[in-house]
């Protein structure tokens, strides 16, 4: 769906893969290319990027935090935007990186410059491309999730409904509190498991209450803890990050699902 | 108060393996965020209000001097006194100086925060004079010896049943027989014990919501009516409050009235609104003979000026908890102090010490709800990973964390050799979990897969390697 030309309209860009995608789900990645891509975007990645720095930020270590933010911001320079399969790395750069910098007005202008070219990927699509729809198919009664700093940080809401309501074969239907964080925390869920859990519990129970067979989300930590507690209690609902869906490459295992199975390409 | 906020790990297993707690809170974590944002939706203004009410608390911040001195002149001039208290030692010195200066023996008290927070009740206990909490919930908490739980629901982490126990434990020997059960029976008893009481106080004690320095007077909300009787019953009206509840003008406080109680409540104004401007005139009809303003501030002038300064703005309204996702999990106790929720995690350390409360500002997924909520803006998130840097500054962070984040950050910044090693990872893992999908224990993550599966990453190798191998190919392979 080749969007019409327009001279404001960011060309080159560049994705931030995230740690998580690169490790655990490479197919959010190459879904994100090819969503980017059919929006008449030349994508690159660039070689030099690993993390964020939100575990360091996050614990407290903002040296760490500075040198990470510092390789990132270096790498990413001179793209017309940078795009994150990722509301919580999205947000790292478009809202904290500055933040880093108060004492170090060169870098800090730096930072404010990649700030200002960073975006989550639907948020990107939606408010920056403008696109509308996507040209995909997928079986499914499916709930979204609102990830935190997604919703929070860049105001994610209705860009991933809008995108999902125009893929072919898809019923989203709302859990009743999708706002609620789901007790990833990214350490925080190893730091303190007990409580993570009964927040993941929660989660899991208002995923089962909508009635959906599928959980979206638009952010890997969240939908790891999440797929993590629906597949220990045994729920019968399947877990994929939403630019899978919205690239039309649901037809790979879904997330914790064994990849011979192929229980995710849907029911058509 | 005794802290265990030290035991926050310890606090935190009891607090989930208690049914009555964990029934309580489910009710909670619904009815008060739902109340919020209905209040919110009938009032337009209402995010408009929400930047005037966090500009007026700035612009007294960097006041506030000015307007301290300015409310002690209007208190003075109207025939009040004011006494300042650098500590908590030094209020608890002046009460019970004041107390005694009456021969009081009985202190009627509605529900005030800063007397939790100067140990106030067991103070007075010690030197013989029984304080008595007039509020339902500080009531039914006094009698069963336990701090609040929440900033403005002490109780709300009881059943009723629970209620209906205390109540018949302690009401029987004053004649009231009949264990009851109904919510407003029980009430009707509390009212009518308290009522005695009220009559019997030599002193009473109140905290404040504002102090109005154009005016001399404090504010106080309720919705039941019971600080009215406190302050306008016994002879000596003592209002105990910090130094940050000082306003500049009436016009100011009608502004952050409007949002204290939806954010609190849900309520477009507390059922009681009570201004104490001094003590009784020649004219009126009733009141308390004297009049006394205990101002408070036991480190909070410290943070004046510092990044910190913003957690000053609080107006102890509970948004912040009553959203928590966190404090919706364990409920106030497990925080150890007097105040729990998001604005405990950023005050108590300030307070009490961060090593005392370290884990305060690290038991949050910084999912930033109590920000959003916050009639003052307070950023609660920045404050809590604020305490962070200092923990990690001074080697309080624990070991395993820090040498996890030592080996995390010295691969990031070396992408070639993160590539290698990630590369091997990936497919040692994805080896492992293949036919499964996921892994239900995995060594070194005990945390995650004690609860949760771990799911397997896909095959095929990470996406760095094979983005590299297809040249920039934009399909998988």
């Amino acid at each position: 769906m080749p969007p019409t030309d327009s001279p404001t309209r960011p060309r080159r860009v560049a994705l931030f893969v995230t740690c998580l995608v690169d490790l655990f789900r490479p197919s959010v990645g190459f879904a994100a290319i090819k969503l980017l891509e059919d929006a008449g975007c030349t994508v690159e990645v660039p070689p030099l990027q690993i993390c964020c720095g939100q575990p360091a930020y996050n614990s407290g270590d903002r040296h760490s935090a500075r040198a990470i933010a510092a390789q990132v911001i270096e790498s990413f320079e001179g793209y017309e935007a940078v795009v994150a399969p990722s509301g919580s790395c999205g947000g790292m750069l478009a809202h904290h990186y500055p933040r880093l910098f108060d004492d170090d007005p060169p870098m800090k202008a730096r930072a404010e410059a990649l700030a200002a070219r960073s975006h989550e990927l639907t948020s990107f699509l939606v408010d920056v491309l403008h696109i509308e729809k996507v040209a995909a198919r997928f079986h499914a009664i499916a709930t979204y999730h609102d990830s935190c700093s997604g919703l929070r940080e860049l105001g994610v809401k209705n860009q991933p409904r809008q995108l999902l309501r125009s893929v072919e074969g898809l019923t989203l239907r709302e859990m009743k509190m999708p706002e609620v964080c789901c007790g990833f925390g990214v350490t925080f869920c190893v730091k303190y498991p007990e409580i993570s859990n009964v927040m993941v519990g929660e989660k899991s129970e208002d995923v089962a209450q909508s009635g959906a067979d599928t959980l979206l989300a638009g952010d890997l930590g969240c939908l790891m803890n999440m797929a993590g507690k629906l597949l220990r209690e045994g729920r019968p609902v399947r877990i994929r990050h939403v630019a899978e869906v919205l690239a039309g490459m649901s037809d790979q295992a879904a997330i914790g699902e064994p990849e011979t199975i192929r229980l995710g390409r849907g029911r058509s | 108060m005794q802290s265990t906020a030290h035991a926050f790990r310890q606090n935190v297993g009891a607090a989930l393996a208690d049914p009555n707690l964990q029934d309580s809170l489910g009710k909670l974590k619904l009815g008060f965020s739902e109340r919020r944002r209905q209040a919110a939706e009938r009032l337009p203004e209402f995010e408009a209000l929400r930047d005037r009410a966090r500009d007026i608390k700035d612009h007294v911040l960097a006041n506030l001097d000015y307007y301290l001195e300015e409310f002690e002149r209007k208190v003075t001039a109207n025939g009040g006194h004011v006494h300042w208290a650098p500590t908590a030692e030094d209020a608890r010195r002046i009460i019970s100086d004041l107390c005694r200066s009456v021969g009081a023996r009985t202190v009627a008290k509605s529900k005030s925060m800063v007397a939790e927070e100067i140990a106030l009740n067991e103070h007075l206990e010690l030197i013989g004079i029984v304080p008595v909490e007039t509020d339902l919930g500080e009531y039914i908490i006094q009698l069963r010896h336990e701090p609040p739980s929440h900033i403005i629901a002490p109780a709300v982490h009881l059943t009723k049943d629970q209620v209906a126990d205390t109540f018949h434990q302690h009401h029987a020997p004053l004649g009231f027989a009949k264990r009851l059960t109904e919510r407003n029976a029980l009430v009707a008893e509390a009212r009518e014990v308290l009522r005695q009481k009220f009559l019997d106080a030599d002193v009473g004690l109140t905290g404040a919501n504002f102090l109005v320095a154009e005016t001399g007077s404090s504010i106080l909300v309720t919705n039941e009516g019971n600080a009215d009787l406190s302050n306008t019953l016994p002879k000596m009206h003592i209002v105990l409050a910090s130094i940050e509840k000082v306003i500049p003008t009436l016009e100011d406080a009608a502004v952050l009235l409007r949002v204290l109680a939806r954010s609190a409540t849900g309520q477009e104004s507390s059922s009681y609104t009570t201004l104490n401007t001094g003590p009784r005139r020649a004219e009126d009809l009733d009141g308390p003979q004297q009049y006394h303003v205990v101002l408070l501030d036991n480190g909070r002038s410290s943070v004046l000026g510092t990044k910190m300064q913003d957690m000053l703005r609080c107006i102890r309204c509970g948004a912040c908890m009553n959203h928590c996702p966190v404090y919706g999990a364990i409920g106030g106790h497990a925080y150890g102090w007097v105040y729990p929720g998001p604005i405990g995690a950023v005050l108590t350390p300030q307070l009490i010490g961060v090593e005392e409360a370290g884990d305060l500002p690290n038991a949050s997924t910084f999912c930033g709800r109590c920000e959003s909520v916050c009639p003052v803006r307070i950023p609660l998130p920045s404050l809590m990973r604020h305490w962070r840097e200092r923990e990690f500054e001074r080697h309080l962070t624990p070991r395993t964390v820090r040498q996890g984040l030592a080996i995390w950050t010295f691969f990031a910044r070396r992408p070639r050799l993160y590539r290698f090693v990630t590369g091997v990872a990936n497919r040692t893992l994805a080896w492992l979990g293949g036919a499964e999908g996921r892994y239900r224990t995995l060594p070194f993550a005990g945390g995650w897969t004690r609860f949760r599966d771990f799911p397997a990453p896909e095959s095929g190798g990470t996406f760095h390697a094979q983005w590299s191998r297809h040249g920039g190919g934009r399909t998988r392979p």
